[in-house]
């Protein structure tokens, strides 16, 4: 049943690689971090399968960090694409 | 193969088959907004039903409680970060920066 | 071919299209976003490796706190940067910068061919002397037992490495706030987010202190959980980082060196120093484990907010 989980792993790597294409081509930073969220998600996917292909919890450990800072870059990002490059999208305009 | 067995080969092929649509329309969408539809919620979804076809593998209450909690934080981060980005993607919102023609 | 095989190779060729994407790519935005899919690539790398500990690190430091700095960093040098010419770096540099690199590169790929394919490297003397370390993690019975120096000198790298930074401080501002002031709306998503988040991070970030002395984690990893929680709690307008000269912020930032390097003078007057009583080895461990998260969340979430650039909030 392990090589099953390594085989799904694998197929959603073709996922973060359809996402590195989308980061490649953009056109728009918006696209571009969104292609990272993606792959992130399919990072966290790929990481609980590692985990229980090898029966290591421990793994899981790092898909809960992930997981955890999943949207770090993208606030990042949508805070320096703000007006003043510390707001927030929402903010009413000055 | 074990009645269990079976149920996570179910479970997690539904997963990697909703990734997959997720990242054909990040690819395929014509514009932003359809392919922020298209990834934080297909995504999602692909990862909810990875974890529960893995739930009953993971032997321990502990691990199985943490699988859950890694979920639920991937979605609340793709709803914040769906939010953020449609909002900034809206006319006007995005500061102008370099162009390339997206090829 | 194996499933694992399969993956293994994948995996290993995605991370070096990453990688030459971030550097190739001409799009500096771009480059950027490729850098942090090449941490996440890494971090599941190391995991296969079976170096979980080191798999955790990457995964705080690569999805964390390297996305907010380099994206900020980005973000500051296109306004400030006259139009047009930012990343204008000088061909002669560019090269230069690449033979180091590729130097750097070809020694670590000798040592890495140079190393004894059937060699057992130290694992026999560490499995040999874990039951005196008081911890059952390899990696942790290394890093606060075996060779603690090591350990202790990094902590205060991180240190010289903060004060570097505020040195660059402008002298009306020293002593002052770091970066620039942060805000959002205050019942919006991202402040929302910013409130929600927090107590998660709290609990995941003790919970890898703790399991660090028994399974994968630490101090390092668990510090740099709570120093990017806490850059998102500044980044969604909740709180500010405290000011450069604020005391208790110093004594954060260096008591865990401190607490240390009290430790290893006390092992010092009890015949070695930073060695540790076997009995007492476990308490300590944690207690150093404790302190150094303290300060290593504190130093790494100012590192990346940068030095003080106002006086007033």
């Amino acid at each position: 049943m392990s090589a099953v989980l390594l085989g799904f792993a694998a197929f959603l790597l073709l996922s973060v690689a359809g996402g590195l294409i989308r980061v490649l081509r953009g056109p728009d930073a918006a696209d571009r971090i969104m292609a990272v969220q993606l792959i992130g998600t399919s990072g966290v996917a790929v990481l609980l399968l590692l985990a229980a292909a090898g029966a290591n919890p421990a793994i899981v450990d790092v898909a809960l960090i992930m997981a955890l800072l999943a949207a770090f870059a993208a606030v990042a990002f949508v805070k320096s694409a703000s007006a003043d490059g510390l707001g927030d999208p929402e903010e009413p305009d000055p | 193969m074990t009645p269990i067995d079976l149920y996570t080969l179910a479970m997690i092929a539904a997963g990697a088959f909703f990734f997959f649509a997720g990242t054909l329309g990040l690819l395929r969408f014509p514009d932003l907004h359809s392919r922020l539809h298209a990834l934080t919620k297909a995504d999602n979804l692909g990862l909810g039903l990875i974890v529960l076809g893995l739930l009953p593998r993971m032997g321990d209450v502990a691990t199985m409680l943490k699988m859950l909690l890694v979920w639920v934080l991937v979605v609340g981060a793709a709803a914040t970060v769906a939010q953020l980005i449609a909002r900034i993607a809206l006319p006007g919102h995005l500061r102008s920066r370099p162009k390339d023609d997206g090829r | 071919m194996t499933p694992a095989l399969v993956f293994d190779g994948l995996l290993a060729l995605l991370a070096v299209a990453a990688a030459m994407a971030a550097i190739g790519g001409r799009d500096l935005f771009g480059s950027v976003a490729f850098f942090i899919v090449y941490g996440l690539l890494i971090a599941i790398a190391w995991v296969r490796l079976d170096a979980i500990d080191v798999a955790l690190a990457e995964a705080a430091i690569g999805a964390g706190l390297t996305g907010i700095l380099l994206i900020s960093a980005l973000a500051r040098v296109e306004r400030t940067a006259s139009s047009g010419e930012s990343g204008e770096g000088g061909r002669l540099a560019k090269i230069a910068a690449a033979l180091l690199c590729a130097g750097v590169a070809g020694a670590l790929a000798w040592a890495a061919l140079a190393l004894d394919p059937q060699g057992a490297g130290l694992t026999p003397l560490i499995s040999e002397a874990l039951p005196q370390a008081g911890v059952g993690n390899p990696v942790t019975a290394v890093l606060l037992n075996f060779r603690a120096y090591d350990t202790l000198l990094e902590s205060i790298v991180l240190l010289f490495a903060l004060v570097a930074v505020w040195s660059l401080a402008d002298d009306g501002n020293w002593g002052g706030l770091p970066g620039l002031r942060q805000h959002a709306r205050s019942d919006g998503v991202l402040a929302t987010f910013g409130r929600l988040l927090p107590p998660f991070g709290l609990v995941v970030a003790v919970y890898l202190v703790w399991a660090g002395s028994e399974n994968p984690g630490g101090a390092f990893q668990g510090g740099t959980v709570l120093a990017a929680i806490w850059l998102l709690v500044a980044m969604a307008g909740i709180t500010e980082l405290p000011r450069v000269s604020s005391l208790p912020l110093r004594a954060a930032l260096v008591f865990g060196p401190a607490f240390f390097l009290a430790v290893g003078a006390i092992g010092a007057l009890a015949g070695t120093f930073l060695g540790l009583a076997p009995a007492a080895a476990k308490a300590i461990i944690l207690a150093v484990e404790a302190g150094l998260t303290l300060s290593i969340a504190a130093t790494l979430a100012l590192l990346v907010a940068g030095s003080p650039q106002r006086t007033q909030g």
